[in-house]
């Protein structure tokens, strides 16, 4: 990681590998999307409603992926002071909140008709809505640090980062612990419940959304690099 | 050297800090175990006694050939049980289209006697298992069982 330390270094295979991971995600997500609203066949209880699916657990994935990079990019500033950690602590939190509140508003679709209602507070519900609010907490947290910081505010930004990431096995073993109206796993690392012919888009789906992710990750870390430098050269020339 | 030791001192703290926090979650989240259960179970109805006339959920699977419409057309009964115990529910209105015999249910109302709960909303709860409507039949039996089995496992 420490090869990286150099901005220039870091954007010269920043800059090629943005579009590879844009389009390689955008085309899975075009793949597993028609997939699963066209191909697969609608499941025996939920009917057509079950295609909801192809979004909502991508989205659930990246909602709780994109708070674990802000973990471990807060991790490094603290212990390492890696120049770039905070960037892409930052950079990681805006899509993560979006991909937090598709999944709560696909969820909230998917519940009508399945379970009879739009929301419940139960344990898993509840704490993916916290997740939202933990990601709307940091960025306003990084963005006040980053008007007129310092270094206790980018600080305090970056242990916010870490500590929310409790959240994280609190959102996942949820429907274990407690007893909750949101269904138990489908997908675990001892299998699937999930029928082979409904479950092909969904890794494809995965994937695709969490390369694009990655490329907006890497786009926003190179614009707040390219943002970084012109205020360093409007600096430079107000002194001049 | 020196800033080889902070870097380290620093890593040491970052640690311990961690497990403090993992450590402090996990214990108030096993504290919170009962609390935050979203349903009662007809089992905890029958060990710690009915709650009579206070607002909770109750929740399980319908016990098959148990829903009957009364004539008004309206108003249904069924059982619902959680393997062990099993608790007579009443509801008004309409359910939504997952209630069904041998599915999991939450059933939102009060005891009205220590035999009756009266329901004023009924939730379906989905299980965990997606298959193609040909691929059910047979499987939809093993499969409503397996998932009465975990639950029961779970309390």
């Amino acid at each position: 990681m420490h090869i990286f330390a150099n901005p220039g270094r870091f954007l010269s295979i920043a800059k090629p590998l943005t579009p590879w991971l844009g389009w390689s995600g955008a085309g899975l997500i075009a793949v597993a999307l028609t997939g699963g609203l066209l191909v697969t066949p609608p499941d025996y209880l939920q009917g057509e409603t079950v295609r909801i699916m192809y979004i909502h657990v991508p989205s659930a994935w990246l909602g709780m992926a994109g708070w674990m990079g802000i973990a471990v990019a807060s991790l490094m500033q603290l212990v390492w002071r890696h120049p770039l950690a905070g960037v892409a602590a930052r950079a990681c939190a805006a899509p993560g909140a979006v991909f937090a509140a598709v999944c709560l508003a696909t969820g909230s679709i998917w519940g009508r008709p399945t379970w009879g209602t739009w929301w419940e507070w139960d344990g898993r519900l509840t704490s993916m809505l916290v997740l939202f609010f933990l990601y709307l907490g940091y960025i306003a947290l990084a963005a006040a640090a980053d008007e007129r910081g310092g270094e206790g505010a980018d600080r305090a930004a970056a242990i916010f980062g870490l500590v929310g990431a409790i959240n994280l096995p609190i959102i996942h073993y949820s429907v274990l612990w407690w007893r909750t109206l949101h269904q138990g796993e489908s997908i675990s690392l001892g299998g699937t419940t999930i029928a082979p012919a409904l479950l092909w888009p969904l890794p494809l789906s995965a994937l695709g959304f969490t390369l694009l992710f990655g490329a907006i990750v890497l786009m926003r870390m190179r614009a707040a690099l390219a943002h970084i430098r012109v205020e360093a050269r409007l600096r430079r020339l107000a002194e001049a | 050297m020196a800033g080889v030791k902070a870097k380290h001192q620093r890593l040491t703290l970052t640690l311990l800090a961690i497990v403090a926090v993992v450590g402090a979650t996990l214990l108030a989240m096993s504290a919170l175990k009962d609390q935050a259960a979203y349903f009662y179970t007809p089992g905890d109805v029958v060990k710690d006694g009915v709650p009579m006339g206070k607002a909770i959920r109750l929740g399980g699977m319908v016990v098959d050939h148990s829903i009957v419409h009364a004539p008004d057309g309206v108003t249904i009964d069924f059982k619902v049980t959680d393997g062990s115990d099993t608790v007579p529910v009443q509801f008004k209105g309409i359910v939504p289209d997952l209630f069904r015999e041998k599915s999991g249910v939450v059933a939102e109302g009060r005891f009205v006697s220590s035999t009756l709960f009266l329901a004023d909303t009924i939730l379906a709860k989905h299980d965990e298992n997606y298959m193609p409507p040909q691929m059910a039949g047979k499987m939809h039996e093993s499969a409503s069982l397996d998932t009465s089995a975990k639950t029961k496992a779970l309390q």
